[in-house]
């Protein structure tokens, strides 16, 4: 077996002691929400994980393209690899949003255009796998999930554009053009520290997990070619 | 039964004419897709029949779902209509690409010498016209049965271009559905969810002319679905190639 790349070993370092940095400033460092109290709190890693799910589905979308253009294999194995992390990070978005949602909208779920299309986009991609499993051929399973991850891409930017363009009541807190919005809150500069703070561990999370899975996939495919050979042989 | 050699007889026509200009023998590539489809409809009648009694189908069980009496049918009808031709849109859509699949007739439309594109072109319009048939069978039905009156020309314009976007993505990807080995499920399930933005607008712009809103509250949706056909199109153009290659 391959031993894990020096930078790799590195990365998964610093990703785990700054998620240990993030936990704690999430939890003690950003001080605590005036009317939301503490289950406020949510907010750091629901958005950030929102974030690391929208990102994720761009990669692929964009590594899909790439494939179809260059015809090479391993921008099929990106686009895999970040629909998985994806969709992981989406349902904990969806998650977290329904603990916080719990005691703030008094209820676990709601049909608010913001909840709606973020679980239709986990479907998209959850679809992209169905489809994936149902094709034998090698190539021709690449090109589908290519060609579908970009038509489903559409779901990305509806679900990021929902709470500014429908009339919802999911708060909106970045780029927010109306202060007075139903529950939003305006971030202390300690919060926008820590929200930030987040956001990038969560990025280097994905990227670490992104690497990952690259490598498990590399090394199940040796195990199949290695198989292979002692069939054969 | 259409099959390879009756579809090969009726696309020879363009192979052949290579002298005219090439828009006007991507037009009758198209045409000819279009034809085949008809012609092979006209013989079988198994497809809209199909599409029609489900349709139908539907709508009853709707009925008994419901419970459609008079003040939830004002507000639920467009709900039912499009659920409906969503419904019967997906049955279409796989029997028209499944019969394709079927003995080889795929491969033999890709031997023609015509840009992949008009295939594609060609089997959006047959979809589009079948689509459309079932439509102008059902909505009269529909107020004959509930006793509303379905014939207002926005609610007309706003099926045309609904249909026009659901019938784009699905023969995209029915293309690829039936050539999975899962392909008797596969269709719904890739279809629904990147369809639904257009059914929501479709549904809401129906629902506006429905019940006599005013056309400021209609007009978002009605370039929202103008914006999802455009933009559907145009990727499917694109990335059909990648579909339909051996």
């Amino acid at each position: 077996m391959e031993p894990i790349p020096k930078i790799l070993k590195v990365l998964n370092w610093i990703t785990s002691a700054l998620f240990v940095v993030a936990l704690y400033m999430v939890l003690f460092f950003a001080p605590r929400e005036a009317v939301m109290g503490d289950v406020q709190r949510v907010f750091y890693f629901h958005v950030s994980a929102g974030w690391v799910g929208g990102l994720a589905f761009l990669v692929t979308a964009i590594a899909s393209g790439v494939y179809l253009a260059r015809g090479d294999h391993r921008w099929d194995q990106i686009a895999l690899a970040s629909v998985e992390i994806g969709l992981f990070f989406t349902l904990a978005n969806i998650i977290s949003g329904s603990i916080w949602a719990r005691p703030i909208w008094n209820t676990w779920w709601t049909w608010d255009p913001r909840l709606v299309t973020a679980s239709i986009m986990e479907l998209v991609y959850i679809a992209y796998l169905l489809l994936r499993q149902g094709v034998d051929d090698p190539d021709r399973r690449a090109r589908f999930g290519a060609v579908y991850s970009i038509v489903g891409f559409i779901s990305v930017p509806i679900t990021f554009l929902s709470i500014r363009i429908f009339r919802t009541i999911h708060p909106v807190v970045i780029g927010s053009s109306d202060p007075a919005a139903m529950s939003s809150l305006t971030m202390d500069p300690k919060m926008r520290v820590a929200f930030f703070f987040s956001l990038f561990t969560f990025t280097l999370v994905y990227v670490t997990l992104l690497w990952h899975r690259l490598r498990l996939q590399h090394l199940a495919e040796r195990v199949e070619q290695t198989k292979m050979k002692v069939l054969s042989a | 039964m259409p099959d390879a050699t009756q579809s090969m007889e009726a696309i020879e026509q363009p192979a052949v004419i290579k002298r005219g200009s090439r828009f006007s023998g991507y037009l009758r590539a198209i045409s000819a897709m279009v034809w085949k489809d008809l012609t092979a409809e006209l013989r079988s009648r198994e497809l809209l029949s199909a599409m029609l009694v489900f349709a139908l189908l539907v709508i009853l069980i709707f009925n008994f779902a419901l419970e459609l009496d008079i003040r939830t049918r004002e507000t639920v009808t467009s709900g039912v209509l499009w659920v409906t031709f969503a419904f019967a849109g997906t049955l279409g859509l796989n029997r028209s690409m499944a019969v394709e699949r079927d003995r080889g007739c795929l491969d033999g439309l890709l031997l023609v010498p015509v840009d992949r594109s008009a295939l594609y072109f060609g089997k959006v319009l047959g979809n589009l016209i079948f689509m459309l048939i079932v439509e102008a069978i059902i909505l009269p039905v529909y107020s004959l049965l509930y006793d509303v009156n379905l014939f207002h020309p926005g609610l007309m314009a706003v099926i045309l271009l609904g249909s026009v976007g659901y019938v784009a993505v699905g023969t995209l990807l029915s293309t690829m559905a039936v050539q999975a080995r899962t392909r008797d499920v596969l269709l719904p399930i890739l279809l629904f969810p990147v369809v639904l933005p257009l059914l929501v607008a479709a549904l809401k712009a129906s629902n506006g002319f429905l019940q006599g809103f005013n056309m400021e509250e209609i007009w978002p949706w009605v370039y929202l679905l103008i914006a999802y056909d455009v933009i559907f199109i145009a990727v499917a153009f694109m990335v059909f190639d990648f579909v339909v290659e051996e």
